[in-house]
């Protein structure tokens, strides 16, 4: 069966979940991922439980804060990039 | 309100323009934007934004200006290091156009004081431009119940994101992440970084989205989640739909306060 994952189309040998299909996609940190099949947000402690069917439109939508803050270079990590530069 | 022949010049690109005109000029005048985080989004939104003569920007930030923020904070200047971070976005709005009247803020939002931010001036429309979970969730949650328009957006690395919430008209950010990440999901730094210009066109389109708001042209990214990919050099447009049950704006709400979440916490190796 084939369905769309990020706009893109994914052929499946078997009927997989959600959960499996993360997994498929190599999708980074699932857990800041929302999935949306076709209209509907599929609720997180459903991804097992959910399986896909053919022609099914899967939207991974990720969770995105800011390029610092969250995500702060501690010093140490610069002092390493430091060590690359000199 | 009658314009000055400085104004006539100085927004004639704009007054030409069938969906501004005069009229469209006059109502950015007299708009009220209120941006929360003069970094890498808040900062191009203010730019565009005083350069449009939108007349009050109201801007909240408690950062102080570091020499690694002006790899994309444009609107802060390498004399500004160590400046807070409202009065030197305030200085350069000054510069850029005499028009707009800033209103700083310099404290970071939460919930016992984003209310009375938003209700100071009657903001029309706010743009989120912070870095971080438990502010986005607490600007959502202040505007769904304020029952005002805003700009969600979110930059990492190469790729970057925004959508818009107008009252009554589409799903909030809480239909569709429906809590701040779960506390165990720490990621990794990594994940750290984030290209320059990804602030740019994100923060802009932003900018975009509020002066169409008063304008009241055009279709705005309510319903929608715009996704910007910069090393596939992809935009996508998804099609975002109402949670019916969502906690804050769904048929039986039950979030009727504002949360002040904890913020997750990048984990070094």
């Amino acid at each position: 069966m084939t369905i769309k994952a990020n706009g893109k189309e994914v052929s499946l040998k078997e009927r997989v979940s959600v959960r499996e299909l993360l997994d498929i996609q190599k999708v980074e940190m699932p857990e800041y991922v929302t999935v949306q099949v076709n209209d509907d947000i599929i609720p997180r402690e459903s991804f097992e439980t959910t399986f896909l069917e053919d022609g099914d439109v899967v939207e991974f939508l990720y969770f995105m804060g800011g390029g610092s803050g969250v995500w702060v270079l501690q010093m140490s990590s610069l002092k390493g990039i430091q060590g690359i530069l000199s | 309100m009658g314009f000055t022949n400085e104004q006539l010049e100085r927004y004639s690109r704009h007054i030409i323009l069938k969906e501004v005109g005069i009229r469209g000029q006059k109502k950015l005048l007299q708009s009220k934007v209120l941006i929360i985080g003069t970094g890498g989004l808040g900062a191009p939104a203010a730019m565009f934004l005083a350069a449009a003569g939108v007349g009050t920007i109201g801007l909240v930030d408690f950062d102080v200006v570091e020499l690694s923020n002006l790899q994309r904070q444009i609107i802060h200047l390498t004399k500004d290091v160590g400046k807070h971070k409202v009065e030197s976005a305030k200085e350069t709005i000054a510069e850029m156009n005499p028009d707009v009247n800033t209103v700083v803020y310099r404290e970071w939002v939460n919930s016992s004081n984003i209310t009375d931010i938003i209700k100071d001036k009657d903001y029309d429309f706010i743009i989120d431009g912070t870095d971080n979970f438990p502010a986005k969730f607490l600007i959502n949650d202040a505007c769904v119940l304020l029952n005002k328009p805003f700009s969600h957006a979110g930059i990492i690395r190469f790729q970057g994101q925004t959508m818009t919430y107008v009252p009554g008209k589409g799903p909030c950010y809480r239909c569709i992440f429906r809590n701040p990440p779960p506390p165990d999901a720490v990621p990794t730094c990594k994940q750290a970084g984030v290209i320059g210009v990804m602030g740019g066109v994100i923060g802009t389109i932003q900018a975009t989205e509020a002066i169409k708001y008063i304008l009241g042209t055009g279709d705005l990214l309510n319903g929608y989640l715009l996704t910007y990919d910069a090393l596939n050099m992809e935009f996508r447009k998804i099609k975002l739909s109402h949670n019916g049950n969502c906690e804050i704006c769904g048929e039986n709400p039950v979030i009727t306060e504002l949360i002040d979440y904890q913020q997750v916490q990048c984990r070094t190796n």
